[in-house]
């Protein structure tokens, strides 16, 4: 095999120009597709970090039916306490979460005494939801990183369009399940940063003070927020979760919980998608450049070389020798290619981080890119170029295989 | 006859089973019975050979002469494997070869024949040595120690070793039918056929490759078989088979006269 190998890679050779041409074209194919795949992945894992580690944590769990009405923050599908006990002994047995933060959710009116208009609110544990969703104090554009009782994070809008300031008195007026309303004055202890996604423009107190208002005789949670250790096992683990959760069922029978990871709750799960499928498509892309260009060189070797083909078959060498050498001259051309563009690519990216290259997007200023290529995706990049290629040597190898010889030697 | 000057060959050992009878007498190499071909060329049908019959003792050192269309070039590709009969029955080294199919055809060539052609088609990426090699590499699998001993040997043989680490491009036309003569000979083949070998040569050099070609049969006792049209390089065969029109016109032994 090694002398065959040798045989190919000279052939190669042969055509010095031709084959240099077509293992530029491939390494060229390789660079673009793993840059694009570094900075988009850049890219989608920012606005991942940000949907997850500022708001919603990478997975929740509601009571049955709850995330079908979200919009409405229907407070009678809240968990109630003993619900809420039964979900914690799950949780708590579970090695794969990091942090877990419990979260009363709901609408609210929101008064400077001036202007009056509605704010949704997170009554959370401020510890607890500090250690699931890391990024929120980073949102803090104004005021304290703290949040304590009797104190409001607003969103950034809010206070620019009612013109509160931090320090200022706010009044929270809020209906309970009853259908009594209550309310109850705040000092606007911060002012969040806008961000898009779900809950990216809801304000926060503490889940005490959010108890009180609403009245809770016993203490109620609309959602868990979790972290998981490793937010690669988050698949794994939300089924592990969600097959647990199932065994728990309520006095009908029926299961309490539902378990939702952050894509099913965040529509930049499609975003996401989206930049999945462009690079499906650019990699479509690479296929298509691999394969027409090394199935042209392919026929081309075999065209001029039919004479030479004869000659092999005449003096005996079988037809599968000779299928093996036109393939391994393909592999050759593929493996050339793959190595190259790994290794331009690798360097391309290494430039791009050591430029500390920023972006804008949206109201997020001087986003650092950082471009990262998982060296599977490298490698299976490889191994798909290099399959392409010996999939495009195929016909002509077996057209050179399946010669005459005495056809192949009187060609002139 | 002058004596070959060969150093460390070494020759497989040639099964007597297909080449003797079972009183040990030898039988023929090649055996032709009423041999035709005829090829179709759209609705015309050509006859290249009309009822071919003969047969060559192994060992041999025999030329087919005849003018351009004759059937020289068929006959040898027919002998070769490299195209079947239409009629008649045509025995290779004790093997009806009109039957052999495309893998079969190949491992008779590998395993008996050996082909020199006359435009050399050496393998241009291959130095000499490589070149020689390849048969043995290619086609029989040989190990590399045997392989570097009967390569070594054949360019010694052929008076090439100097040039071993050349390519084909580096060397004269004599040169490169002195590698095709030993790229035939390196698997030790029962004939080699030689269609036109010193077509592309010279006088003097075309001389010489047919006497490197009679000096390899004396060593190595195998057949050689070429066809030629130049009348000086046919007197250096021992038996002429004369083809015209395909058919078989005469059959001259060395220093007899010809008789159809």
């Amino acid at each position: 095999m090694a002398k065959l190998l040798k045989i190919a890679v000279r052939n190669l050779l042969r055509y010095r120009r031709r084959t240099v041409l077509t293992a530029s074209l491939i390494t060229l194919g390789v660079v673009f597709v793993l840059v694009f795949v570094s900075v988009t992945g850049s890219f989608k894992a920012m606005m991942i970090a940000q949907n997850t580690d500022s708001m919603l944590g990478h997975l929740q769990v509601h009571r049955k039916g709850y995330v079908a009405s979200i919009d409405n923050l229907p407070l009678n599908l809240n968990l109630k306490p003993g619900a809420m006990a039964r979900l914690q002994r799950v949780l708590d047995a579970q090695p794969e979460i990091a942090a877990y933060s419990p979260r009363i959710k709901f609408g609210a009116m929101f008064s400077t005494f001036v202007e009056t208009t509605n704010i949704r609110l997170n009554g959370v544990d401020p510890e607890r939801e500090f250690a699931t969703v890391p990024l929120l104090p980073a949102r803090i554009l104004e005021g304290e990183k703290t949040l304590a009782r009797g104190e409001i994070w607003i969103p950034e809008l809010l206070a620019r369009g009612m013109k509160v300031k931090v320090g200022d008195m706010v009044v929270i007026v809020a209906t309970n399940q009853d259908g009594s309303v209550n309310g109850r004055q705040f000092k606007v202890a911060g002012v969040l940063e806008s961000v898009s996604g779900p809950g990216g423009r809801d304000g926060y107190i503490h889940i005490d003070d959010a108890a009180e208002v609403l009245r809770m005789e016993q203490r109620e949670v609309s959602e868990v927020a979790i972290r998981l250790k490793d937010f690669e096992r988050l698949a794994a683990f939300s089924e592990k979760l969600g097959m647990l959760l199932e065994q728990e069922l309520n006095q009908q029978g029926k299961p309490i919980f539902e378990v939702h990871t952050w894509e099913k709750l965040s529509p930049f799960y499609n975003i996401a998608r989206m930049i999945d499928v462009m690079t499906f498509f650019m990699k479509l892309m690479l296929i298509a450049i691999v394969l027409v260009s090394i199935m042209n060189v392919m026929i081309m070797a075999v065209f001029e070389r039919i004479r030479e083909i004869g000659t092999i078959a005449a003096i005996g060498t079988r037809p599968g020798r000779i299928l093996s050498l036109f393939l391994l001259e393909g592999l050759s051309l593929g493996v050339a290619g793959a190595i190259l563009g790994s290794a331009v690519g690798a360097v391309i990216i290494f430039v791009l981080n050591v430029s500390h290259i920023t972006y804008d997007f949206g109201r997020q200023k001087n986003l650092l890119l950082q471009a990262t290529i998982d060296p599977v995706d490298v490698l299976v990049l490889s191994v798909i170029v290099v399959v392409i290629a010996v999939i495009a040597s195929l016909q002509p190898a077996f057209k050179a295989s399946r010669m005459e010889p005495i056809k192949a030697l009187r060609h002139v | 006859m002058a004596k070959p000057i060969i150093y460390g060959f070494v020759r497989l050992g040639r099964k007597a089973g297909p080449l003797a009878n079972l009183r040990g007498k030898p039988m023929s190499l090649i055996v032709a019975e009423n041999v035709h071909k005829v090829y179709q060329a759209g609705e015309v049908a050509i006859h290249a050979l009309k009822g071919v019959s003969f047969s060559v003792e192994p060992g041999a050192f025999v030329s087919f002469v005849g003018p351009s269309g004759s059937g020289k070039t068929t006959l040898l590709n027919l002998i070769g494997c490299l195209d079947k009969s239409t009629e008649g029955r045509l025995t290779v080294a004790g093997t009806d070869v009109s039957g052999l199919g495309r893998r079969q055809g190949a491992a008779f060539r590998g395993e008996k024949l050996g082909f020199i052609f006359q435009d050399f088609n050496l393998i241009p990426v291959l130095t000499v040595y490589e070149n020689i090699e390849y048969p043995l590499l290619m086609v029989q699998d040989v190990p590399a120690r045997q392989r570097s001993e009967r390569v070594l040997a054949l360019l010694e043989a052929v008076g090439m070793t100097e040039q071993k680490d050349k390519l084909p491009d580096q060397i004269s036309g004599g040169q490169k039918q002195r590698v095709a003569v030993a790229r035939a000979l390196v698997t030790n083949p029962a004939l080699v056929l030689a269609d036109e070998p010193t077509a592309n040569l010279d006088h003097a050099t075309a001389y010489q490759v047919i006497e490197l070609m009679k000096r390899m049969r004396d060593s190595f006792g195998t057949t050689f078989i070429f066809s030629t049209h130049d009348p000086k390089i046919v007197g250096e065969a021992e038996i002429i088979y004369t083809l015209e029109d395909g058919r078989l016109a005469g059959t001259q032994a060395r220093g007899e006269a010809a008789h159809g």
